[in-house]
């Protein structure tokens, strides 16, 4: 994988139906380091991650990376749902990119990202066939085949029980490392456990906050005294 | 067995009807007089059952082939969908059945005249399923072949039609369904062969039980043709809602 880049996000501006979402919105992600965006919902956190992302064209502003080389083809994005086609295999699902790009897939990468993420197995498996938390597994595997310096994730472990998401957070942490990560999230515990730092967005139109930054290095354990407090510091930030 | 139980109900009351009401053989025959008509025309009834079966199966080739193209084309050219969706819908408000007398006209007594009325009556349902399909891609899957730099035709070969295949085979069904209507509507108006030549005929020399016959050989044939193409379908697209099996 090419060094990861730093990503800057300079001033930008959404609006829609004649609404401001958010205006002169700044935010620094470090090469190689996990951020965890909080915020209410509707205050335009998908918004932006998408607009990152190039789904979305912002109303004013850019997003640029510290190689000054264009963002295209270097994001990987993960969404809510696991997005896992239902008529392809599981391996079929985590070579999809190379497909669509027409490209020679690489079954034997494959292969090694579901042994990662423990689902070998599972690999001629119809994505029917999984549990909820073995599918995001496979999205894990899908997002880490595409090799791209940059992830964007907007909330992709929300549907999952607690057991089964503190399992893939620390999953995601581990084999996140290196990548400069944006990930969007409702859970003040999971945003505490796995990111460098945090960034909460709240307001209309919404406004960034200080970068909350947690001591340790993640995944950070459930019981870590540091994350419970900063835990409790964000819920009482949110409930504002 | 529930159609068992179906069609010995209904066999127990037209036997009834035939028996206990004044209906002269000529307006209703018997339930054994229609099976005898089996029996005596089988010949008759099988060759022309061929002929109308050729029809329907052809007629369901190139309908469905035809409206798979024009929802393929559709999906990936916008601007032809601007133009031809509202002729199409417009070409609903024609009715076909008045169309078989100028098809007869125009493409003769043989089979021809037949496979365009089907392909005519089941154009709409096929193209019609196949392109909703196209057009309610889940916006997700979309987002995400964006983000791998997938090409607009790539998206639509490895994302697209494959979603819209599940709707694609309600329209199927529907074809399947309606197939026969096109082939027998087409050989009323004119024809040298055919379960509805048949029909007709039978109908001209008031021999009602022979016209009967042909009828429950037509009402066997559609039911075992939608029953396999059902069965196909689920078994072929199983990721569509209806035809899921195993865990979920």
């Amino acid at each position: 994988m090419s060094p990861c880049p730093s990503l800057y996000v300079q001033n930008l501006a959404l609006h829609y139906g004649g609404q401001t979402i958010f205006e002169n919105l700044n935010l620094t992600i470090q090469s190689g380091q996990l951020v965890a965006l909080l915020g209410p919902s509707g205050v335009g956190k998908t918004s932006l991650l998408r607009i990152i992302a190039g789904l979305e064209v912002p109303y004013a502003g850019q997003v640029t990376a510290s190689d000054h080389a264009p963002l295209s083809g270097r994001i990987a994005y993960m969404a809510q749902q696991d997005l896992l086609l239902p008529w392809a295999r599981v391996i079929d699902n985590v070579m999809l990119g190379a497909k669509l790009r027409g490209m020679k897939p690489e079954p034997d990468r494959a292969m090694n990202l579901l042994e990662r993420v423990g689902l070998a197995e599972r690999a001629k498996a119809l994505p029917t066939e999984l549990s909820g938390g073995m599918r995001q597994r496979v999205a894990i595997a899908r997002t880490l085949y595409e090799a791209r310096p940059i992830v964007l994730m907007d909330e992709p472990f929300s549907a999952l029980d607690a057991i089964t998401r503190t399992k893939i957070q620390d999953l995601a942490a581990e084999l996140l490392a290196g990548c400069t990560t944006l990930l969007i999230t409702h859970d003040p515990m999971e945003a505490c456990r796995i990111s460098h730092h945090l960034v909460v967005l709240t307001g209309a139109p919404a406004r960034l906050g200080a970068p909350v930054e947690v001591p340790g290095i993640p995944p950070r354990a459930p019981d870590n005294l540091q994350v419970l407090q900063t835990q409790a510091d964000l819920l009482r930030m949110l409930a504002q | 067995m529930r159609g068992v139980i179906t069609f010995a109900v209904f066999l127990i009351v037209w036997w009834a009807v035939t028996q206990f009401c004044p209906v002269p053989p000529y307006m209703l025959p018997t339930p054994q007089s229609v099976a005898a008509a089996l029996v005596a025309q089988r010949n008759l009834l099988f060759d022309n059952t061929l002929v109308t079966l050729a029809e329907i199966l052809l007629g369901l080739f190139f309908g469905t082939l035809l409206g798979a193209l024009a929802a393929l084309t559709m999906a990936a050219l916008p601007p032809v969908q601007r133009w031809l969706m509202p002729v199409l819908v417009l070409s609903q408000a024609i009715p076909v059945f008045a169309l078989a007398p100028l098809l007869v006209l125009w493409f003769g007594f043989g089979m021809t005249s037949k496979i365009i009325m089907t392909i005519l009556v089941i154009f709409f349902p096929v193209t019609a399923s196949l392109a909703d399909g196209l057009r309610l891609t889940e916006p997700g899957w979309l987002d995400m072949a964006a983000a791998m730099n997938a090409s607009r035709l790539s998206a639509l070969c490895h994302i697209r039609l494959p979603a819209a295949l599940p709707s694609f085979a309600s329209g199927l069904r529907v074809a399947t369904a309606l197939a026969p209507i096109g082939a027998i509507i087409g050989e009323w108006v004119g024809a040298s062969s055919g379960l509805g030549y048949v029909m007709i005929n039978a109908n001209a020399r008031i021999q009602t039980d022979v016209m009967f016959a042909a009828l429950f050989v037509l009402c066997v044939l559609a039911v075992l043709l939608f029953t396999i193409v059902d069965r196909a379908l689920r078994h072929l697209i199983y990721w569509a809602p209806d035809s899921r099996r195993g865990v979920s």
